[in-house]
């Protein structure tokens, strides 16, 4: 039997964008987001290994204005992922199902994440001294 | 031939038991990371600028030691299932799926146990 070329899952070019679309997407595009991070992560560990001198190059690139950029998406995607997975853990125990507050806690994510990502930034800013 | 007894064919398809642990582990990690992430957040802001010596001090202590290495373990391993689901939700060829799959978990693996030497060689050299 040929196979048919139907539609697979997830249907992204037939559906319309909907709250609980969109937080579910943007959960999981922050989630991988966050995983392709984690490769800068691991290199400003590791370099603790070799030494001050390599410690110490690293912490000057996650301080360059590129490894701010990089941090600041970070940062937004974390909080996100984290406020987000709260919500998912509340429907896993059957919780918040009904539409209205499933709107209502994927406003209180949103609102979350960029006041947390705002308050992260102004303290690392003027920790180091740029603000 | 059906090497399964009648009871396993009526219980269902496969090893369904199985299935379910990665649900598990996904919502545990989650669960504990996300004290750990704000944690992780409040730290990382303790250590701007700092220099190898500071970083070590902070490192040296014994809470920022366990919570970092159980910080580490939670994370990866919540990464890398996390990573797992999406590819095989959008890598249809299986064979992609599966490489991608394999390096994925390879690469997290690595990754954490370079992360957690790290820790430990830096906390005890001190």
């Amino acid at each position: 039997m040929a196979a048919t070329k139907r539609p697979l899952s997830p249907h992204l070019q037939v559906y319309r964008p909907q709250v609980t679309s969109i937080m579910s997407i943007l959960h999981r595009m922050c989630g991988v987001g966050l995983m392709f991070g984690t490769i800068l992560f691991t290199y400003w560990i590791t370099s603790a290994a070799y030494g001050p001198e390599a410690f110490e190059r690293a912490q000057s690139i996650m301080g360059s204005w590129f490894g701010q950029l990089i941090l600041f998406g970070f940062t937004f995607a974390l909080f996100f992922h984290t406020a987000n997975g709260i919500r998912h853990i509340f429907w896993d125990v059957g919780l918040g199902f009904e539409i209205e507050s499933v709107k209502k806690s994927a406003a209180a994510v949103v609102a979350f994440s960029f006041l947390m990502t705002a308050l992260t930034w102004y303290v690392a800013l003027s920790r180091a001294g740029e603000l | 031939m059906e090497m399964r007894s009648h009871l396993s064919q009526a219980r269902g398809p496969g090893s369904t038991d199985h299935g379910v642990q990665h649900w598990i582990s996904q919502r545990f990690s989650a669960i504990i990371l996300v004290p750990l992430s704000l944690w992780f957040v409040y730290s990382v802001l303790g250590l701007i600028g700092a220099d190898f010596a500071a970083f070590q001090a902070w490192q040296s202590e014994p809470g920022n030691v366990i919570l970092m290495v159980v910080f580490l373990l939670a994370m990866f391993q919540h990464g890398q299932i996390g990573m797992c689901v999406v590819i095989e939700d959008y890598m249809h060829p299986e064979w992609l799926k599966n490489t991608s799959i394999l390096i994925v978990r390879y690469t997290a693996f690595l990754a954490c146990v370079s992360c957690i030497l790290t820790v430990l060689r830096v906390a005890f050299t001190a």
